[in-house]
């Protein structure tokens, strides 16, 4: 009796660690699936035309105005989200670490870091697009500055988070002992404590460069697209996510090799992002834990 | 006053501390506009939809939650197809990603070798940060071709089940509920493990221990112990995958099959709100724009309650910890 209840409990126990391995496997068996075909697929269809033709010339073309578009769209959204999340996030841990105010913003942050980022785009289309349109008898409707808000927004939360968190890492002793020599707290601030974070702030910039650089929902209505090569951020501009999104919806098997070359670019530059980051993070955990 | 300043006489002092304090004051007035654009943004969103969507939502309001045409010729528009689209894939992601993200964070915090832990945590880690548009390339040039394959499998099978074998009837077409189902639930699972994980590791050796000396096996001090004790952070885990997955667009746009119909199987084509955003809003004009803005914020409100419930759920275990 007593022999076959422990005979079945380890039965159980041994399925469900069985179980749970295979779990693991899966979801590697993902990973490897997903990254071998990117890089089977990409590598076989990387040209040098793909950074010196445009779009227009489609099959015969390249994405080199995407790959501007992306690059100009995603600085633009990093100089817009990086100086407001930094100091957001510096607001939250030194100025309302404690208070309502801070708790509210703190938890309303964490929602906004996993809304869908196509309402965003909506959001940006409502409130940039049309207006841009309405005030130049539109002249100017879509553009790549409005195409660098939306990403800002998806961006900002990973970086007042990030801040936040780096800041209330850096020992208080730091903050008595700057205070103690009568130095402002606003001076404390920059000078000592954002500086003491540097590189988990960084980090944070990474990761929220990371996470808008291959961002495709919001831009279809905010930067919307062009053929053509253009630098001006009030045009309509290219992409690279919607160079693939448009390329992966048409029939033509070239286009497909494109789109995938691109995948491969945006896939790369991601991947490189996060390990940096997580680089960059470790050596931080280890100067203050 | 730090009139002791050797160099300094009491009036400098005093301008100069009191120039400190102004300065502090527009510092802290910057760094608080800024956090406050974090709530503009998020209100922003909900009103600037709900603005955008006024000709659909205000005009007839019940008839555009209740009704299931989707017709731009005449100008009708119902949501329940975008949002019976939306429901389903994202409870097929989550009955897929649950126990799967259940088992991996297990493997992770009880049976894996330590060396082992780094690499396959960040690995499965580095499957969220891969962009949701590469999801969407492999779901339709690779996985498509793949489930159409497998599907006359399941409907001989599982098909011939009653009562469960209308969910897996029709003709194997590969796109589809099902197939939009699981490549939603590989996106979402990183999410719900790496909370899961964390968690898990909040439990208190002791109490782990404790249930060891007593005998348990290492799947009873699981399931009795660890889980129980994190309950309500797996569950915020849960709701935080759930969130994900009701918004994410670009990999079921493309493996979704865009089709504007309610059906009892999960292999047929179907829709949902994002990828109908996703899909046709360049195209569209007037009402029609309007309806796809308010489908939209319908997207906004569900997400935004799902996520509340998440982060509520997430920080009853925060608070217990600090305790």
């Amino acid at each position: 009796m007593a022999a076959s209840v422990y005979l079945r409990r380890r039965i159980v126990n041994v399925l469900a660690l069985a179980l749970s391995a295979c779990a693991t496997l899966l979801g590697l068996v993902f990973l490897a699936w997903i990254l071998w075909v990117t890089l089977k697929n990409g590598f076989g269809a990387i040209t040098p035309r793909l950074f010196t033709k445009i779009t227009a010339y489609a099959e015969q073309g390249g994405l080199s105005n995407a790959i501007v578009g992306s690059l100009i769209m995603d600085l633009m959204a990093l100089l817009i989200c990086a100086p407001i999340g930094v100091l957001a996030g510096t607001f939250l841990a030194e100025y309302a670490n404690r208070t309502k105010l801070g708790a509210t913003i703190r938890f309303l942050n964490d929602i906004l870091l996993s809304a869908p980022s196509i309402v965003l785009g909506l959001f940006v289309y409502v409130i940039v697009v049309l207006p841009m349109s309405n005030l130049t008898h539109g002249n100017v409707s879509f553009s790549g500055f409005a195409g660098a808000v939306a990403l800002a927004l998806i961006g900002l939360p990973v970086i007042v988070r990030t801040t936040d968190e780096m800041l209330q890492l850096v020992p208080g002793t730091l903050r008595e002992a700057t205070l103690s020599l009568g130095i402002p707290q606003w001076k404390m601030t920059v000078q000592v404590l954002m500086r003491a974070a540097t590189s988990g702030i960084v980090t944070g910039v990474l990761l929220a460069l990371a996470r808008l650089a291959g961002e495709t929902a919001p831009l279809l209505f905010t930067a919307f697209g062009n053929n053509f090569m253009t630098v001006h951020p009030l045009d309509k501009m290219e992409s690279l996510p919607v160079a693939i999104y448009q390329y992966t919806n048409d029939p033509s098997p070239d286009l497909h090799a494109i789109a995938w070359a691109g995948a491969l670019l945006i896939t790369l530059f991601v991947l490189a992002l996060s390990l940096l980051t997580r680089m960059l993070f470790l050596r931080h955990k280890v100067r203050y834990d | 006053m730090p009139s002791s300043i050797a160099t300094s006489t009491p009036i400098d002092a005093d301008q100069r501390s009191r120039i400190d304090a102004r300065h502090d004051a527009w510092f802290r007035g910057l760094l608080k506009f800024c956090a406050l654009l974090v709530l503009a943004a998020l209100l922003g969103a909900a009103l600037s939809t709900l603005w955008g969507g006024r000709e659909v939502l205000f005009k007839d309001g019940f008839h555009f939650l209740t009704s299931d045409t989707w017709n731009p010729v005449t100008d009708d528009y119902g949501a329940l197809a975008p949002i019976f689209g939306t429901l389903v894939t994202s409870l097929i992601a989550l009955v897929l990603a649950v126990p799967v993200s259940f088992g991996i964070a297990l493997f992770l915090t009880e049976i894996a070798p330590t060396w082992l832990r780094g690499p396959v945590a960040t690995a499965i880690e580095l499957l969220a940060s891969i962009p949701s548009i590469i999801y969407g390339m492999w779901g339709l040039f690779v996985f498509v071709p793949f489930m159409a394959g497998i599907e006359p499998a399941l409907s001989d099978t599982l098909g011939r089940l009653p009562l469960v074998g209308k969910l897996f009837e029709g003709p194997p077409l590969g796109l589809g509920l099902l197939t939009a189902g699981i490549v939603l639930a590989v996106m979402i699972l990183p999410f719900i493990c790496s909370v899961m994980r964390e968690v898990f590791q909040t439990v208190p050796v002791r109490l782990k221990e404790s249930s060891y000396a007593l005998g348990s096996t290492t799947w009873e001090v699981v399931w009795d112990i660890v889980l129980p004790y994190t309950r309500s952070a797996v569950i915020g885990g849960i709701f935080l995958g759930l969130g994900r997955a009701l918004g994410e667009t670009m990999a079921v746009t493309f493996v979704l099959g865009n089709a504007y119909s309610i059906t009892s199987s999960l292999l047929m084509p179907g829709t949902s709100i994002s990828s109908a955003i996703a899909n046709e809003f360049n195209e569209a004009v007037g009402i029609h724009r309007s309806a796809l803005i308010a489908l939209g914020f319908l997207l906004f409100v569900v997400t935004f309650i799902v996520l509340l419930i998440a982060r509520l759920m997430l920080r009853r275990l925060a608070r217990r910890e600090g305790n």
